[in-house]
């Protein structure tokens, strides 16, 4: 192999398993450190510049970070990284100083964000402060999306999304709220400079059965009636509850029920427990509250008799996978089963639709009705038009909403500047050294066995009889430390200089993890193989050093490393050095 | 010196042995030892051998001197029994042990000043009287725990740190134990785990007098330009005789190798060392062979490393003396006081 090119910013970004998988990259061992070290405004203020809800994601985040930790490989579980955001929005002081005041002084570009979601919010974010007009047009009285009309109270209370909502609405963006557009041609005859759709995927899949006309009455689509539930519209539910789906949505709508009075709530799904897009948590949860979850079982007909709903028929599967491994589900043979209830709650996915869109703006769609998109600069064909978070790509989730939106309002003010969108700023990178004498380091760098730590929540049966109660009560200080503690702080890099090694052996025979090998050269998939410990996730890169005087080079399986800095410690010549990598992507208005 | 406690962490593929027990659970405390010291790299080896020879650790006793390398024991097989001794008395002590109860494995870990200079002819008697154990010296030329004075091993014309030269010539402690008769005799560094590990399992697995002397540069005194034994002068002038495979009964001896490359040797206990020869004349069962080998290359400016001689059949202290089965202080008393019928016995005979 070659030897490793770590000046590439990419290199020890993925390292930092955590900020990479993140959407918008936040650095988490960065704001995980300054939790431990109880700065709490300082965490607050590097997780608000990048993600821009810390403590809205600090709830209720899809977290992708987690499933990425590298210490879920090294033990059963992930660093509580969400879970210690929240705690850097809860413990905070007042930090409204320390945002981006109104600017007085302004460009006078008019930017258009239709949609008051997360992905416009962010966009108004960026752009504010460089001086832009931003209008924020919303079907609602309030600004937040789905954020605020399907997430349910109990995982996230409003004055959390008030708060975090209105450090954007009082950097000075204008209010068109209480306004459903349905031309997008009237708006860009407002004139405005560039316009950011970011309406979401609004439109809830329909199951249509036999029997949906009839007992209609009984039967709603999940996130309408979760947002009718949001709007106090809605307070209770008949006794016997059927949830259809098995995403997050389902989640949601059976834990609502379970609140509103739902007695014995199912939720059916057709593919197997394991194969359940909800996330490990919200099914956990779902079951802690007493929700049971029935598998294999494809919904056939409504049974109703004369409009009064009597149940949900079911055929029963079972997975089968073909020659290439694709899943099929197919009947057992087994009779059906007629699963009796009151009501049904369908929550089997979301649509985009864009009906006030009109198709002659110059604005092409694909052949799924999706506006098509250069991926970098969500820029559409129509060149003042942008898209971003769900109107973008589909349903996805909080924080890849606001990655999109960041990527968008770059665009966006490079157009409106007159630039080349495909010009992107690079991020900022930072290497230092960590190194504060011979056995001190600026980061706390022994391992704590300590496995993950329970969020504290309330009682199950008064979480249930309190809707808008929230249910995870976050970790007290002490908790957080302990958890805070348990990040390995792989931002803080193993860096090697390979004219100061002396072969000595010594970082390999202290390495915990046999991260160091020193061997012969070779091709990457045969020196995977005869490393100390076998190099097996590809995923993960290997860091090959200068030729050595042996002839040899040093290995290192960034995999596992625990980045403890014991080669670092061990090595009689600094050889290895401990530097923390610090990457901030580039916003609006950076180069 | 490293403070911080190594991480019980671990490679998820680091399986464990036949007893259950990973390789991490060989380790011991914490090593004080300069950063880059030859002697943990022996440390390290011994662990591995342990760990892949299933080795008990409550079976092993490691006895020591004084040094920095006396010192190491403390660094692994951390529930072990173990004995610092008296500066260079390691060998009657671990004698006085082994006589007791012969049914530990005895490891004796010296340095060059140890064994060489103060403690030398204890190190003699030790390898003249089949005392069953794996003796190893981490040799470094120097005294490393009282800042680097010349000890022994040194070459004459090598340089201390300071810019003295040695004027006394050095101890080669492989010619001496081969000439007292050990049964037992290596060479190797600390540097290379490939020869090394291979080499301690033989010793363990020997049955005999195994003695291993291990060049392991001391980085602080001994590391510099002019000296014989740091990193760079060992690579460089190392001559390799042999590298050493070793099967037990289990293991599966796959043969494809060149005829006359490689020599099979059984052991006492069955296992067999295959020995894959870089030297083709090099025959590790002669002793005499051995002894004439090593001077004419030391003459050379070489040094000479791998197996050096074994004698599949080693006789111990416990044959010579016809010992009682079994450790001294588990007979009862029945047997050790056969009663007065059997001392008239006895004192009959000798009229
Ligand atoms: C039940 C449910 C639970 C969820 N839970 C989570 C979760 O726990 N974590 C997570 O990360 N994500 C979750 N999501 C997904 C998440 O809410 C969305 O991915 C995210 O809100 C998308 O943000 P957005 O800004 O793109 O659009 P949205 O949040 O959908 O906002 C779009 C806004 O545009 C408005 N709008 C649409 N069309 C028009 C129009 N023509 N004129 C004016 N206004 C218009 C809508 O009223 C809405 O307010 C959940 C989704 C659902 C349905
Ligand atoms: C009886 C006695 N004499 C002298 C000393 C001082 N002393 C301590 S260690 C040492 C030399 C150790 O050298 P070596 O065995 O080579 O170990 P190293 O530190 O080099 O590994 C000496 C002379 C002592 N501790 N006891
Ligand atoms: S251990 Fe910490 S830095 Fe490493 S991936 Fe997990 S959260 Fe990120
Ligand atoms: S400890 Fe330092 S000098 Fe020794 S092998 Fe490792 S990197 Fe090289
Ligand atoms: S003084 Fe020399 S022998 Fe002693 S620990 Fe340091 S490097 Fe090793
Ligand atoms: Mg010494």
């Amino acid at each position: 192999m070659n030897p490793t090119d770590t000046r590439n910013p990419d290199y020890f970004h993925k390292v930092v398993d955590c900020q990479w998988a993140c959407p918008a990259h936040t650095p988490v061992p960065e704001y995980i450190r300054l939790i431990a070290a109880g700065r709490y405004d300082d965490a607050y203020m590097v997780n608000w510049k990048s993600n821009v809800f810390p403590g809205i994601l600090g709830r209720v985040c899809d977290r992708p970070c987690e499933p990425a930790c590298r210490r879920g490989r090294v033990e059963e579980q992930p660093v509580a990284i969400c879970r210690l955001k929240r705690v850097a929005a809860d413990h905070k002081s007042d930090i409204k100083s320390r945002l981006p005041a109104p600017v007085a002084q302004k460009n006078g570009k008019r930017i258009a964000c239709i949609g008051g979601g997360p992905a416009s919010l962010t966009v108004a974010r960026d752009l504010l402060p460089l001086g832009y007009d931003v209008a924020i047009y919303d079907g609602a009285d309030r600004a937040g999306g789905m954020i605020r009309s399907q997430i349910p109270k109990f995982r996230l209370p409003e004055a959390v999304i008030d708060e975090e909502v209105d450090y954007i609405l009082e950097m000075g963006a204008t209010r068109r709220f209480n306004t459903w557009v349905s031309s997008l041609k009237d708006i860009l005859a407002e004139g405005y400079d560039a316009v950011f759709v970011g309406t979401g995927a609004p439109r809830g899949r329909e199951a249509n059965l036999p029997g949906r006309k009839e007992a209609g009455a009984h039967i709603h689509i999940g996130i309408d009636w979760l947002s009718n539930v949001a709007f106090g519209h809605i307070e209770k539910i008949a006794s016997r509850v059927i949830v259809l789906g098995g995403g997050n949505t389902a989640m949601d709508c059976c834990r609502t029920a379970k609140r509103l009075g739902g007695s014995d709530v199912k939720v059916v799904v057709r593919s197997g427990y394991d194969e359940m897009k909800a996330s490990p948590w919200e099914r956990e949860d779902a079951q802690h509250e007493g929700v049971e979850i029935i598998n294999f079982m494809v919904p056939k007909e409504f049974r109703h008799d004369a409009g009064r709903l009597i149940g949900v028929v079911f055929e029963k599967v079972k997975a089968e996978y073909d020659a290439n491994g694709r899943r099929n589900l197919v009947p057992t043979g087994e009779p059906d089963q007629l699963l009796e209830c009151d009501a049904v709650l369908v929550a089997i996915g979301q649509e985009n639709a864009f009906p006030w869109i009109e198709r002659d703006l110059g604005i092409a769609f694909d052949k799924w009705d999706m506006p098509v998109l250069d991926q970098v600069t969500l820029q559409s064909t129509a060149p003042r038009v942008f898209f971003g978070g769900d109107a973008a790509l589909g349903p996805k989730n909080i924080i890849t909403a606001v990655a999109q939106a960041h990527d968008a309002a770059v665009s966006i003010d490079l157009f409106c500047q007159g630039r080349d969108v495909r010009q992107r700023p690079a991020p900022h990178t930072n290497l230092a050294s960590q190194k504060m004498g011979i056995h001190e380091w600026s980061y706390s760098n022994p391992v704590t066995l300590d496995l993950r730590h329970k969020v504290p929540t309330l009682d199950v049966a008064k979480a249930l009889k309190s809707p808008k109660s929230e249910f995870e009560l976050g970790f007290d200080l002490k908790l957080a430390y302990a958890e805070a503690e348990r990040c390995f702080n792989c931002d803080v890099q193993t860096v090697f200089s390979s004219k100061l090694c002396i072969e000595c052996d010594g970082c390999v025979d202290i390495c915990p993890v046999d991260c160091i090998t020193f061997t012969d050269n070779g091709e990457e998939t045969e020196l995977r193989t005869r490393l100390k410990a076998p190099a097996e996730n590809m995923g993960q890169a290997l860091f090959v050093s200068e030729t050595l005087q042996t002839g040899r080079v040093a290995v290192k399986d960034e995999d596992v490393c625990l980045h403890c800095g014991l080669c670092a410690e061990r090595c009689p010549t600094g050889a290895w050095d401990m530097q923390k990598f610090l990457l901030e992507m580039s916003h609006a208005g950076q180069s | 010196m490293t403070y911080l406690l190594k991480p019980k962490l671990h490679h998820p593929s680091l399986a464990p042995n036949a007893l259950g027990y990973t390789r991490r659970d060989y380790e011991g405390a914490i090593s004080t030892m300069c950063a880059g010291c030859g002697h943990d790299s022996i440390s390290a080896a011994l662990i591995q051998t342990c760990y892949e020879l299933d080795m008990e650790p409550h079976r092993v006793a490691k006895l020591s001197g004084i040094g920095c390398s006396s010192k190491s024991p403390d660094y692994f097989l951390g529930n072990s029994h173990g004995f610092n001794t008296v500066h260079g008395r390691m060998p009657s002590v671990l004698t006085g042990a082994n006589l007791a109860n012969r049914d530990l494995l005895y490891l004796g870990i010296s340095g060059d000043g140890d064994s060489a200079s103060i403690g030398l002819g204890q190190f003699a008697h030790a390898m003249r009287r089949g005392v069953q154990m794996v003796y190893v010296v981490e040799n470094n030329g120097v005294y490393g725990l009282t800042k680097g004075q010349f000890s022994a091993t040194a070459d004459k014309g090598s340089k201390s740190k300071g810019g003295v030269v040695n004027e006394d010539s050095a101890i080669d402690l492989c010619a001496l134990a081969l000439q007292m008769g050990a049964t037992f005799v290596a060479r190797s560094f600390s540097g290379d785990k490939g020869q090394l590990v291979p080499l301690l399992k033989a010793a363990f697995t020997h049955g005999g007098t195994a003695f291993i002397d291990v060049l392991s540069p001391c980085v602080t005194f001994n590391n510099h330009a002019g000296s014989t034994k740091s990193y760079d002068f060992v690579r460089e002038h190392n001559d390799a005789l042999n590298r050493l495979d070793i099967f037990f009964g289990k293991d599966e001896i796959v043969a494809d190798y060149a005829p006359g490359s490689v020599t099979d040797v059984r052991q006492h206990d069955g296992s067999i060392l295959r020995l894959h020869k870089l030297h083709d004349s090099y025959t590790p069962t002669d002793r005499i062979h051995a002894m004439r080998y090593l001077e004419e290359r030391k003459a050379l400016g070489q040094i000479v490393t791998g197996l050096l001689y074994m004698d599949a059949t080693p006789n111990t202290l416990h044959d010579n003396l016809n010992t009682v089965e079994g450790a001294l202080g588990i007979l009862g008393d029945k047997a050790l006081c056969p009663g007065q019928g059997n001392l008239d016995k006895i004192n009959a005979s000798l009229r």
